[in-house]
């Protein structure tokens, strides 16, 4: 590490956990494609959400004015990094918590893992969390012998039924009232036979499961929405009440968040706390929000802990074209809207950041080359519906091009033959220079419509470009170019070529 | 070096091109400039859709309109520091139980009491959100939370428009629960269910 301390730009620290694609997404998205009972209940959930998603919305008169000074605070945490993290530091560790920090997922792991020991506890509960979903926590701690409850409804559907989640607002939306009525009734002991699939008394059923466990617990174990740096303040953002319970009641409350979480003021609340719940759930507010300072004398738990994790986020950081994507807030707004997501679901995108937003933060946090993360960024129409969405205003278009650039890059640099597509694109070039190679290109279209035959249809191109005929036929091309056709109509005459010649 | 040096380290090697910020926009609404009694109007309208029961009440009212409300209640849990006035109609043998810093209940106790009362710090009307921040009339987070059935006054005075006007009011380092309405969930398709690990009966007195 000396050269860091020699003014030397180091080496970009790529994350691990559960950040990767472990199969190209094309071949992944086919396989849950197939997949008609998803399809189903995706489409279902994803058109209730946007519904009342732009219901909130359009009832706020300043809703651009907010997404703009999100965007902006946001941009001002990340140029500020080093000294808001410090001044967070400092004013936990005054306020009675004790702050870590981990490199790694596997630094994280470890660092939750000395704590619970610490206490003497073998089982945590646990508020959803997404920075211990990226470490895989969960199955970490199952390996160290310590057994974790998920206390979301939705996590604990994926843990009961021994599931991955696949959205990170509802980590179960791919699965129905009536699968999830089966995976109780499978996994939850005690459970009452005749418990139905209607949504009430599903979560009833999950209230008695976890009510003991809530009330027993020693040890908790949370993520963070925001941590506020001028005052050391956390903040979990939370629907049903599972998050008070893990953050009131336990004697010992460790928190896992990511670096880039901070808001510099108690004040910037005003803007994240507008955005963030209408557009994750549609609400003018969630029902709880829980902030914390430190230790606070008789109320809540009496030893917090703040673990503060890098994973791959420094190296985001690196990427100026990538950077703002460490601006999400986590919402989901941008898999409700996203075609593609809606289609195939989270689990055809491997990491933990499923969507548009994790077509970028996967490949930006693990570098693009590491397993098959390269495919994320294609996993896109490119039609803009998130960036419209995201309440901080992420230009997720702008930074999948990026990174489809980067990965062109990363292949060129590794082959030492020009591929098809090198010299496709070479010919393009000289053809596209100028109007006169293009002009002597287009003499060769005769010879497409050559190879139409009869029926007017090319259905078959060679090599690379196969793949575009692979799903659908290229119609003839015309006889003559435009060019030609525009030369043989438009004969010149004295006013028409003075009045050309200006505007050309 | 140890694990906060060297990710410090990698931040700033990260920010080597020294992005420039332009100062943040705050052309958003930070006042609502409504009444009181268009503030209420909201708010009530706000609670209602998040299906908690709401009441507007007289100063003389609220304790009869607590007691109403409790009729079914056993034994209820409240804060040290809730106007007398209010628990007037609590009369011997009282129910009401008295949780503090200082003499807590346990957790135990806390789940055998079949309500809390406490009164509030802040309300936004546009949101339909009430914030608790733990003052001697609000009490220890654990009493709001354990019992199933919340009886919460908000004292008109204390109604904000507005997300921005309630923060100001606000200090930040206080453990602060955020509610609006009951607890709930849409895990389950999408679909909004009220009802889960918090209070599932939400009452709301407003103390006009």
């Amino acid at each position: 590490m000396s050269q860091v301390s020699l003014g030397m730009p180091k080496i970009a620290s790529y994350g691990s956990g559960n950040l990767f694609a472990t199969e190209p997404f094309p071949q992944a998205a086919h396989r849950e494609l197939a997949n008609t009972q998803l399809r189903a209940n995706l489409g279902h959930a994803t058109r209730t959400i946007r519904e009342k998603r732009i219901g909130v919305v359009s009832e706020l008169p300043d809703w651009e004015e907010l997404r703009e000074a999100g965007s902006v605070l946001k941009q001002q945490v990340m140029a500020d990094l080093p000294r808001l993290l410090v001044q967070l530091e400092e004013n936990v560790t005054r306020r009675g918590g004790t702050v870590h920090w981990a490199r790694d997922a596997q630094e994280a792991n470890e660092i939750v893992t000395g704590l619970i020991r610490a206490e003497g506890a073998t089982e945590v509960v646990k508020v959803k969390s997404m920075a211990t979903q990226e470490t895989g926590l969960n199955e970490y701690l199952e390996e160290q012998g310590i057994a974790a409850y998920e206390t979301d409804l939705a996590e604990l559907i994926v843990q009961l039924g021994h599931d991955k989640p696949s959205h990170i607002l509802v980590p179960a939306i791919h699965k129905n009232r009536t699968e999830i009525r089966d995976i109780f009734l499978a996994g939850m002991a005690g459970v009452d036979p005749e418990l139905t699939d209607d949504p009430r008394q599903l979560a009833m059923a999950a209230r008695t499961h976890l009510r003991r466990k809530f009330l027993t617990a020693k040890v908790a174990v949370s993520g963070a929405n925001f941590a506020i740096a001028d005052s050391g303040t956390l903040a979990v953002v939370e629907s049903e009440g599972n998050g008070r319970m893990c953050l009131t009641l336990p004697e010992t409350l460790i928190t896992v968040m990511g670096i880039e979480k901070l808001v510099p003021t108690f004040q910037d609340l005003e803007v994240f706390m507008a955005l963030l719940p209408r557009s994750s759930t549609g609400e003018r507010m969630n029902p709880y929000t829980s902030l914390w300072t430190g230790v606070t004398e008789g109320d809540g738990p009496q030893n917090f802990h703040l673990v503060l994790l890098d994973n791959g986020r420094t190296a985001a950081l690196a990427d100026e074209m990538g950077r703002s994507a460490l601006h999400c807030i986590r919402c989901s707004a941008c898999m409700n809207v996203c075609p593609v997501y809606e289609r195939t679901g989270g689990h055809a995108y491997g990491s933990t950041y499923p969507g548009p937003i994790g077509a970028i933060l996967s490949p930006l946090m693990t570098g693009i080359e590491a397993e098959e993360n390269n495919s994320l960024p294609y996993a896109s129409s490119l039609c803009g519906a998130c960036f419209d969405a995201c309440p901080v205003k992420i230009n997720i278009p702008e930074i999948l091009v990026h990174l489809r650039g980067k990965d062109v890059d990363a292949q060129h640099a590794k082959r030492k033959l020009p591929s098809q597509m090198d010299v496709g694109m070479t010919v393009a070039k000289v053809a596209l220079s100028s109007g006169r190679n293009l002009g002597l290109a287009e003499k060769g279209l005769p010879l497409g419509k050559l190879a139409a035959g009869p029926d007017r249809l090319i259905k078959r191109l060679p090599g690379l470009a196969g793949g575009w005929t692979q799903s659908r036929d290229i119609p003839a091309p015309p006889a003559q170019s435009f060019r030609d056709w525009w030369k043989k109509e438009h004969v010149p005459t004295a006013d028409t070529a003075a009045g050309t010649g200006e505007n050309a | 070096m140890s694990a906060r040096e060297e990710i410090l380290d990698r931040i700033r090697a990260a920010l080597s091109d020294q992005p420039a910020v332009p100062p943040v926009p705050r052309d958003y609404r930070r006042t609502s400039g409504l009444d009181a009694q268009a503030l209420v109007a909201l708010l009530v309208d706000r609670l209602v859709d998040y299906k908690a029961n709401v009441f507007v009440e007289e100063s003389d009212g609220v304790s009869g309109r607590i007691g109403g409300l409790l009729a079914g209640a056993g034994q209820f849990v409240i804060p040290p520091g809730l106007p007398a006035a209010w628990l007037a109609f609590d009369t011997e043998p009282a129910r009401a139980v008295v949780d503090s810093l200082e003499s807590p209940l346990s957790i135990a106790r806390l789940d055998a009491m079949d309500a809390v009362l406490t009164s509030s710090a802040v309300s936004v009307a546009e949101t339909g959100t009430i914030v608790l921040d733990g003052s001697a009339d609000q009490g220890r987070r654990a009493i709001s939370l354990v019992p199933d059935h919340h009886v919460c006054v908000v004292p008109v005075e204390s109604i904000a428009g507005i997300l921005p006007e309630a923060l100001q009011r606000l200090d930040g380092t206080r453990p602060l629960t955020l509610i609006s309405g009951p607890s709930a969930t849409s895990d389950i398709e999408l679909e909004r269910v009220e009802g889960v690990h918090g209070p599932r009966r939400l009452d709301v007195i407003i103390a006009v």
